[in-house]
């Protein structure tokens, strides 16, 4: 992790008709960390993610991301990121070679480049067998990893996950983990929602978000010392009972 | 452009590898075809008929061999009297009783007339119609062979009775209507399913999120399917022309032209039912219920537009394939060109570019 801030967020707001999704947040990300996105439903995680990803245009605030502006480079902003949702993310029906090489091609890069990246990422998630299997026929563990690996295809600087883990067992996330600290190793930043409150230990950094607002941000340990608490779960019923605020 | 040709790509492996969909794609055309050909078909073999003769000459003997000469007409009773009439429609085999008036024979003889008539099972009008004017012919070739050696003309004059259904309609030609149901079907339907499908199973957002643009997205998605379902616009014609014998008089560019309009148009409306559906099941039945029936329905296909009550009439006006019907049917049936048609092309035009515009809308509120 270094110092140099990808993410940066001011006052970001974002209101349907009178509700406010996303109600004046701010934070900053570093280059090669992993920034966990917490709350409940309906908390206004989702909202916020996709004004980063440039799906969504902000009310007001301000915000760039990999340096660009979220009003007015996000086409720029897409081609820099990576992005994988917690429904799955690649297509069934194709075989895992197709789907790398849709992706590849959807990302502008070059055959060569695809059939290169193809042959390293397979080797490295030793499928090497399975290219010519159709993703539904995989078990969900590995499709999880491919789904990953595809998204990194283009080498983004940023990678969003929506509640990645959704779904899987505690072994699968425990490995998929594994892939996610060795990528930010690598000086990818991970920008990661989820419902797992364990998970959100392996975060450096966290944000809690309540009604729109974020309640809470800092490292696991900052927060379970400032809520007096053992674990995440404790924070996290902590600030759903106060309400608190700590910054 | 890679970007794209590698989605349409996707997009080929999706239809190929969905065997519901090609069995849907291409058997629906032909079955349909088949199906509706051979329901609607005017020519008719080995109808059933029966005969009232009160007469038992040798002309009404003459008459009847000739009839039943024929490959149209097979005899299923003799009857003898008025009452059997109805008796014998009953079942709903016996098409049309041919009744002989009483000295049939001895009336032509001395008085150079005498009467036929005709009362057919109108309940099905179409083959009601058929049959009828098939008997007048006979009939009618008949009175000529009679008349050869003849100082006076014969006149044998024909009385129809249409039963059950006294205003009868006209013979549709089904193959327009059939093609405009079909390229609503799998244009409309299927590609709004294709994008709600991708929503369903959130891969619209990691393609929303990925460089592509949604234009993009959606040409991409879109284009397999203008492909499909001009092949399957060739299988009709070419079934109607071939199984059918109905006839294309007017130029075929010019009909190519008006079923890919028709493409696009359909394809807008798809577009637009997949901005409000989210998943597949909702697509499917918006199409259903918003697109087939109306069209099946309302655009003359089936009913035809001049018997509706009014309200209906002007309803069918905002049916799209109410006017690619009339267009096809004119290039086809009466070989009519652009000259003609043009007013009808300029709405079909109007249709695609009002449902794109609210689509684009639609999408928009939609991301806000």
């Amino acid at each position: 992790m270094t110092n140099e801030k990808i993410i940066e967020v001011e006052q970001l707001m974002k209101i349907f008709g009178s509700f406010h999704a996303v109600d004046d947040i701010s934070f900053d990300v570093k280059r090669g960390e992993i920034f966990g996105f917490l709350g409940a439903n309906g908390a206004g995680k989702t909202t916020a993610m996709k004004m980063l990803t440039g799906l969504l245009s902000p009310t007001s605030g301000k915000a760039t991301v990999a340096g660009f502006d979220v009003y007015k480079e996000t086409e720029k902003i897409k081609k820099t990121i990576g992005y994988m949702s917690q429904k799955f993310s690649l297509y069934g029906d194709l075989t895992v070679k197709e789907n790398i090489q849709l992706f590849g091609g959807i990302y502008g890069l070059k055959n060569k480049v695809i059939k290169a990246k193809m042959h390293e990422l397979l080797g490295r998630l030793g499928m090497e067998n399975s290219a010519n299997a159709l993703i539904d026929s995989l078990p969900l563990g590995w499709k999880q990893k491919l789904a990953f690996s595809v998204a990194m295809l283009h080498d983004p600087s940023i990678i969003f996950l929506d509640e990645p883990t959704g779904g899987v067992d505690p072994v699968t996330r425990r490995q998929f983990w594994e892939m996610i600290y060795e990528t930010a190793h690598n000086g990818t930043t991970i920008f990661v929602t989820t419902h797992y409150m364990d998970e959100a230990e392996y975060c450096d950094r966290i944000s809690m978000m309540v009604d729109g607002k974020i309640a809470a941000l800092g490292s696991p340990d900052e927060l379970k010392k400032g809520f007096n608490a053992q674990n995440m779960d404790e924070v996290f019923v902590g600030i759903a009972r106060e309400g608190k605020v700590l910054k | 452009m890679k970007r794209f040709l590698a989605f349409v790509q996707k997009e080929v492996y999706h239809i190929l590898r969905d065997k519901r969909t090609l069995l849907i794609l291409f058997g629906m055309p032909v079955v349909m075809i088949l199906l509706f050909g051979y329901a609607i078909t005017t020519e008719i073999r080995d109808a059933k008929i029966a005969i009232l003769d009160h007469a038992r000459d040798e002309n009404t003997q003459q008459l009847k061999d000739k009839i039943l000469a024929s490959t149209y007409f097979l005899l299923t009773k003799e009857l003898n009297n008025e009452q059997e009439i109805a008796e014998v429609f009953k079942d709903g085999k016996t098409k049309v009783v041919v009744v002989f008036e009483p000295n049939f024979g001895k009336k032509l003889q001395t008085e150079s007339s005498a009467n036929v008539q005709l009362i057919a099972d109108a309940s099905d009008p179409n083959t009601a119609n058929t049959l009828v004017n098939y008997l007048q012919a006979i009939v009618a070739d008949y009175m000529m062979e009679i008349n050869q050696n003849a100082n006076i003309p014969y006149q044998i004059s024909m009385e129809s009775r249409m039963w059950y259904n006294p205003e009868l309609k006209g013979v549709y030609y089904f193959v327009p209507g059939l093609i405009a149901i079909l390229l609503m079907l799998i244009s409309a339907m299927m590609t709004s399913i294709s994008i709600a499908r991708e929503k369903e199973l959130g891969t619209m957002e990691v393609l929303l999120t990925s460089p592509m643009r949604s234009g993009q997205i959606i040409i991409a998605k879109v284009v397999p399917y203008v492909i499909l379902s001009l092949v399957d616009a060739v299988i009709i014609l070419l079934l109607g022309k071939y199984v059918f014998e109905v006839p294309i008089l007017g130029s075929l560019p010019l009909l190519f032209m008006e079923v890919l309009i028709f493409i696009l148009l359909a394809l807008s409306l798809g577009i637009l039912i997949s901005t409000v559906a989210a998943t597949q099941q909702t697509a499917l039945l918006l199409s259903l219920m918003a697109l087939m029936l109306p069209t099946i329905l309302l655009s003359g296909f089936i009913f035809p537009i001049e018997n509706m009550p009014p309200p209906l009439r002007v309803m069918s006006n905002i049916i799209p394939a109410r006017w690619f019907i009339v267009i096809v049917k004119s290039i086809m049936l009466k070989g009519s060109g652009l000259d003609i048609l043009w007013q009808e092309t300029v709405i079909l035009c109007g249709f695609i570019l009002f449902f794109i515009a609210l689509s684009i809308k639609k999408f928009k509120i939609r991301l806000e």
